[in-house]
């Protein structure tokens, strides 16, 4: 299967002996020149490099606090040196959320404070050469920006704030990554990642009206930019596709239809993922949330929902305001932009959603928070929302359900291990690794407990999870959506009749 | 005037305008500098209130430290909470008529001592014996340690064993008060502490004891988690939609 090892998994996780430089190899493609371009790159590396990184370095810590004060900050207490999937797979020291921002850290010192001029030995201040970038290329994507280890710094020092500069730097001197830059250059032109234009969405969206025709006897839609529709749905083109992702849209389907609302996808804004945070440009960010803007606008719908996605449910719920706001052309009473889960969870809440939980029997169900929905973001208007709302929708929708153990859920949660503009095939030793603490968690309940299946809200998860399971011998089916949930156990007023039986059923 | 409370004083002179030059320069450029996206660490506090009381907890409990290693964190807050209470015991040379409270915790200020250098010996020990940390430390990290831990035994000395002078100490500092040079004992001891000392004040704004003004500027730490009900637009971010 592949020239790696996967991990073992072990009954009780210990945290692993140093291993210096095994993963030193991990890198991802380098984006080719046009990709780089596109997005107002450099195409390949330029020649005064070290001088355009230290410039750029001076233009991000005059415009982002957080880095400037991180880089400052850090007494080095080690506190966050057990906290990172990938060291705790890996075992590479480098991959130690302090390790990791050490990279940057000792040039910051010797180029720009007193004691690493003067004294850089004694405060580890180094040059910056080429073998430090490919230290920077290597490991700085190793790092899916899930900010475990800021839950666990006494001063928050975020390591995805330096990931997310460092690749900024590195795109500035023209070594970008190919995965997120291609992927940008595709959303920013086409409206989504998979670079799939109307037409071929139109058919899809058609073919799923059809399917779910066929398996409830209800006319469920899909609607594709509908003017007037009061909701616009936005949603990862993953949904479109993948499993299990694409269970998930017809669950979304299924809440808007029972709730009686209309709606609409936008082919132009047809991806909620904004890649342009993986690689920490404002600017593409700011591109890709305008879209979402306009499509609102031209749509004139009066609320935003967004589908199942981790860092787009970040940016969306952090961000959209701040980059594509104020959206006071929208409905005031309700909050923009809102998720999914808080739309179904509100249904849940006022009685108007009934389930038949049994259609869910067959599984035993546990819940893998998302680390960019558990730690960057929100639901719902009380802290911690972004926990019990998609566990409530769980237990609305299924009878079995229990979680992991504490330390690897809620604000310590693991990450899947392909997050951050990591999910691509170039770096599957990486993404293997990555995932071993959450299979240790995971097999925790499996074992213990019979848990069958793993459900998620994070378009990256469902695809990581998909390709990660087998290596560590459970099922690729094991990963579902959370609203497959939903869509399995909803049970829509306008069906015909036959299903009354199963209704009492579940009443009783 | 000897030659030796002349040089001392030019020393805490010299090492108080660095420390106050450096910090004033950092803080402003901490307060300067926009935090142009909301990033607190989620769950957050959704109000100001509460964001006070999440720093507060932080500041004074090492809450998140407390959640990542018990070691680490009992050695930090010992350490922390004992210096806390020798600075403040402190104090009474800088003031010729001291404060009642200045004088009701001077015994715990004494002892105090005991918890600092025990919490310092304890992160030093970590520093050597973790392989994580010791991959993580550099010479400095070593040395910030060894300094304190020098400052703390040498202070504990003339506290428990050898007493200075401390009449005259008190009016060696009372006097850079009113900017007049006064006699110092010419103690080894003293003089070794006060040198560290010294040292110490003149690092701080250029070293990892940035942290402690850092702490209060996290954006992570610090921010409210409103962004839907709040825009928030830093200054360059807001010149782009011109
Ligand atoms: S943000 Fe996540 S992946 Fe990156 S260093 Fe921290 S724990 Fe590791
Ligand atoms: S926990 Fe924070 S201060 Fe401690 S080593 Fe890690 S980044 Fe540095």
């Amino acid at each position: 299967m592949a020239d790696f090892e996967t991990p073992e998994l072990r009954e009780y996780p210990i945290i692993p002996k140093l291993k210096e430089g095994v993963m030193e190899h991990s890198k991802p493609y380098v984006a080719k020149v046009q990709f780089q371009e596109a997005l107002g790159f450099p195409g390949e590396l330029v020649d005064n490099w070290e001088e355009k990184a230290l410039e750029k370095l001076d233009d991000l810590r005059g415009r982002y606090r957080s880095l400037q004060v991180y880089l400052d900050s850090c007494v080095k207490c080690g506190a966050c040196t057990d906290k990172c999937h990938y060291y705790l797979g890996t075992s590479d020291p480098k991959n130690m959320p302090v390790a990791r921002q050490d990279l940057l850290r000792q040039v910051y010192r010797r180029y720009r404070t007193f004691a690493g001029k003067y004294f850089p030995k004694l405060v580890g201040a180094k040059d910056l050469t080429k073998d430090v970038l490919d230290d920077w290329y290597s490991y700085f994507h190793q790092c899916s920006q899930c900010r475990r280890c800021s839950v666990y710094c006494p001063y928050g020092i975020d390591t995805a704030e330096i990931s997310m500069a460092a690749r900024e730097i590195m795109d500035t001197i023209g070594v970008g990554q190919k995965y997120c830059n291609e992927i940008i250059g595709k959303a920013a032109t086409v409206g989504n990642n998979l670079g799939l234009p109307e037409p071929a969405l139109a058919d899809t969206l058609e073919g799923l009206e059809e399917e779910v025709e066929e398996d409830t006897g209800v006319p469920v839609k899909f609607p594709l930019d509908q003017k007037g529709a009061e909701i616009l749905l936005v949603t990862p083109s993953a949904d479109f596709f993948a499993e299990p992702h694409v269970d998930g849209l017809i669950g979304y389907a299924k809440v808007f239809h029972e709730a009686g609302v209309s709606w609409t996808m936008s082919s132009y804004a047809s991806e909620a993922a904004n890649f342009g945070m993986f690689i920490g440009s404002y600017e593409n960010m700011r591109n890709l949330s305008l879209r979402i803007r306009k499509a609102a606008e031209d749509l004139g719908v009066k609320r935003i929902v967004f589908g199942e996605c981790g860092h787009a449910w970040r940016v969306a719920y952090s961000f959209l305001n701040t980059l594509a706001g104020p959206f006071d052309f929208l409905d005031p009473n309700y909050p923009v932009p809102q998720h999914i889960c808080e739309f179904t969870y509100d249904l849940i809440q006022k009685d108007k959603l009934k389930f038949d939980k049994s259609e869910n029997d067959h599984m035993t169900l546990t819940f893998h928070d998302s680390c960019n929905v558990a730690r960057a973001s929100r639901m719902g208007d009380k802290a911690g929302g972004q926990f019990d709302i998609p566990r409530a929708i769980i237990r609305a929708a299924c009878n079995n359900f229990v979680d992991m153990p504490a330390d690897a859920i809620g604000e310590a949660t693991f990450c899947c291990g392909g997050g951050g503009g990591l999910l691509t095939d170039d770096l599957m030793e990486l993404r293997v690794k990555g995932a071993q603490p959450r299979m240790e968690a995971y097999k925790r309940v499996v074992e213990d407990n019979g848990v069958t299946n793993v459900a998620a809200i994070c378009a990256i998860c469902k695809s990581q999870f998909t390709k990660v399971l087998p290596y560590y011998g459970f099922g690729m089916t094991d990963i579902v959506s959370v609203h497959q949930l939903v869509s399995e156990a909803l049970i829509l007023s306008d069906a015909p009749s036959d299903d009354t039986e199963s209704n009492a059923e579940a009443e009783a | 005037m000897s030659a030796l409370s002349v040089t001392y004083a030019i020393l805490f002179y010299a090492a108080t305008l660095l420390l106050v030059v450096g910090l004033v320069r950092k803080i402003a450029l901490y307060a300067r500098t926009p935090a142009p996206l909301k990033i607190p660490t989620t769950p957050a506090p959704v109000n100001r209130t509460g964001v006070v009381l999440r720093m507060v907890q932080e500041v004074v409990l090492f809450t998140s430290l407390f959640k990542a290693t018990k070691w680490t964190w009992l050695f930090g807050w010992l350490f922390h909470l004992g210096l806390l209470l020798v600075l403040l015991r402190h104090l009474r040379y800088f003031q010729a008529e001291t404060w009642f409270w200045v004088d009701l915790i001077q015994p715990f200020g004494k002892y105090a001592s005991y918890a600092m250098v025990v919490g310092l010996l304890g992160l030093f020990a970590r520093r050597i014996f973790v392989d994580r940390v010791r991959y993580i430390s550099a010479p400095s990290d070593y040395l910030m340690l060894l300094l304190l831990i020098v400052i703390g035994i040498s202070g504990m000395l003339m506290t428990f064993v050898t007493h200075t002078d401390i009449v005259m100490v008190k009016g060696f500092f009372l006097g850079l008060l009113r900017f007049s040079i006064e006699p110092l004992p010419s103690d080894l001891l003293l003089l070794t502490h006060l040198t560290l000392v010294a040292l110490l004040m003149i690092i701080f704004p250029i070293s990892k004891l940035l942290h402690a003004p850092g702490v209060f500027f996290s954006p992570s730490r610090n921010q409210v988690d409103n962004p839907r009900e709040k825009r928030h637009l830093a200054p360059w971010a807001a010149d782009l939609e011109k």
